[in-house]
């Protein structure tokens, strides 16, 4: 080890910004590894600067957190004590054994054709999560987005995709989804929700743990109401309608098995649905790593590190629970981090107050996992003609006769018989709906790479290691 | 050429901070505004243009779906080189983007399709 440690923080999102502050301001040398031309991941997502705005809609007490995590960096950085590569998507981190040390292995830029390593005496998972959308006639209709992408799109560029947009789906990203499209212009014709407030009320012992979540909840629906949206529960999108691009959307109301009612049906035009079921973590790198999961989640212990010596995980890949979350997890992890590089035990009374919140949004997250769950008749209104893997385009009939003839009985099978999950997304945007429809359960996809990479990227990286080529 | 996807009312758009940081891109020969600091998919959208992708498969029409760079839904040609993220790709004066067929390798620029196959 030299003689100040090194951490590389993969992921500049409120979990890796915040470690990465809290290992800087202790002393370790932090590479701030990021995929975004700007620090903030998807949460603090800023818009280009020629674009003259601000995020619409951010809330004053993100905005204060933001500004001082914003400043924080451009201190350390100024400083020397943070080294910040924006614009490199990570693909591999490796671990050699013989030292202990990492290898962290990145694309370059949009084009993504040329690769960067950093090498570090730790590593420090900050990777977020991406949205679970589960498939229905229509959703791969122009004009079909996942509500995570429409309010993106809406943060980093100030782009709506059209004029009438339907929020639908289910968990706590649609109110502000919907919200933020109000305020930028569109005309939110609906928001359906399929969990009902009877949900709610049987979680609201956990759920009033948080005031201030409840409070923001509460601010995204007085929002809605001034801006006209109507919100429909206990309701889902049956189909999306149109030819070449999105025209209208079909919602029905939901029985008390979770199925569309009959005769409830009704059309609603629109050339916009923001469409999500809740959010998956991005596990790849832990995986590849050799960290054990727990579910869809990295398992890590109350120093947030994980069961592989010298990785931490923070943030939505050790479950998702939100920004606040992220940012708690993300701090107790970059203490955590530093002390051990410096070969100490870490004082846990010393991240206290970061303790006491995490128990507490980990537990709202728990109580929200449980109120926003997909409708459960979801995958019978999946018709067989339905396209359930996005990118090499097998539709639902065929995923059902892997199962049901040919005798599948895991996502693994279903992808060797029919492709479902071997494009270019490699199973991210189909595993879920696949799943369900396969009856089998939703498994860590276990990518060695955690991107595409171009076969001249890692040519070169033989040569540069000194490592034997092909023979 | 396929008919322009384009809706009859455009988007709201973001006004530029500094005028001199407008230029103009083209789609599928078709003149658009830009602003510096937009992606390709953000100029695309607010000219009204949701699609500009057919599946190799079936020859669907595809644009942005994940906008957060997961799904390649919204690959695109982008002077001449295919398979661009248009949710991550910035635009630059004077972008050629290209609606992309297939896999997009078919008309690719011949100096690009070659490198690929070396």
């Amino acid at each position: 080890m030299s003689e100040q440690p090194s951490l590389a923080v993969v992921g500049a999102g409120p979990a890796g910004l915040a470690a990465a502050l809290a290992a800087a301001g202790r002393g370790v040398r932090v590479t701030l590894v990021d995929a975004g031309d700007r620090a903030g991941g998807q949460f603090y997502r800023q818009p280009a600067p020629a674009l003259a705005a601000r995020p619409p809609q951010a809330p004053h007490h993100q905005g204060r957190t933001w500004k001082r995590l914003r400043d924080g960096l451009g201190r350390h950085r100024a400083a020397g004590r943070i080294v910040h590569l924006a614009d490199h998507h990570v693909w591999c981190v490796a671990r050699e054994e013989a030292t202990g040390t990492f290898t962290v292995h990145s694309l370059l830029g949009p084009a993504q054709e040329e690769g960067g390593t950093v090498r570090a005496d730790a590593v420090l998972l900050a990777t977020g999560g991406y949205e679970r959308v589960l498939p229905f006639p229509g959703w791969t209709l122009p004009g079909v987005v996942t509500a995570g992408g429409a309010q993106a799109m809406l943060k980093g560029a100030l782009a709506l995709p059209g004029r009438t947009a339907v929020i639908a789906g289910t968990g706590p990203l649609l109110l502000p989804v919907a919200t933020a499209l109000a305020a930028a212009g569109a005309r939110v014709a609906a928001l359906v929700e399929s969990a009902g407030p009877a949900a709610l009320l049987r979680r609201a012992p956990a759920l009033v743990t948080q005031p201030g979540k409840l409070a923001e909840g509460a601010g995204y629906a007085v929002r809605l109401l001034r801006h006209g949206v109507r919100t429909l529960t206990r309701h889902t999108v049956v189909e999306a309608h149109g030819t070449d691009r999105l025209e209208a959307v079909t919602v029905s109301a939901l029985d008390r098995d979770g199925r569309p009612r009959p005769g409830s049906a009704r059309r609603i035009p629109c050339d916009t649905l923001a469409v999500g079921h809740g959010m998956l973590p991005h596990t790849d790198l832990a995986e590849t790593l050799g960290c054990t999961l727990a579910g869809t989640a990295v398992r890590v212990d109350d120093e947030q590190r994980t069961d592989v010596p010298g990785v931490w995980a923070a943030g939505e890949t050790t479950g998702v629970g939100g920004a606040a979350l992220a940012l708690a997890e993300g701090h107790i992890a970059g203490r955590s981090a530093a002390a051990r590089l410096y070969g100490r035990a870490p004082d846990p009374r010393h991240w206290a107050p970061a303790a006491r919140a995490r128990t507490r949004l980990r537990a709202f997250a728990t109580a929200l996992d449980a109120v926003y769950v997909p409708p459960a008749g979801w995958a019978d209104a999946v018709t067989d003609d339905t396209v359930v893997c996005r990118c090499e385009e097998v539709d639902a009939g065929e995923v059902r006769e892997a199962v049901d003839v040919l005798g599948a009985g895991d996502l693994r099978t279903v992808k060797l018989l029919t492709r479902a999950g071997m494009g270019w997304c490699q199973g991210r945007m189909c595993a879920a709906g696949v799943a369900g429809l396969a009856g089998c359960p939703l498994t860590a996809g276990r990518r060695p790479f955690a991107r595409p990479v171009p076969l001249g990227v890692l040519a070169a990286l033989a040569g540069t290691e000194g490592e034997p080529g092909t023979e | 050429m396929r008919p322009l996807r384009r809706h009859s009312a455009h988007p709201p758009q973001p006004a530029p901070a500094r005028p001199d940081e407008t230029f103009t891109v083209t789609f599928d020969g078709r003149r658009l505004p830009a602003l510096s600091g937009q992606t390709v998919a953000a100029v695309l959208w607010a000219a009204g243009v949701t699609a500009w992708r057919d599946t190799r498969g079936a020859g669907r029409p595809r644009g942005v779906f994940c906008g957060i760079g997961v799904c390649f839904d919204c690959l695109v040609t982008v002077d001449g080189r295919p398979n661009q993220r248009a949710c991550l790709v910035p635009v630059r004066p004077g972008d050629a983007i290209r609606t992309q067929p297939g896999t997009g390798w078919a008309d690719a620029r011949p100096q690009d399709a070659g490198a690929d196959h070396e």
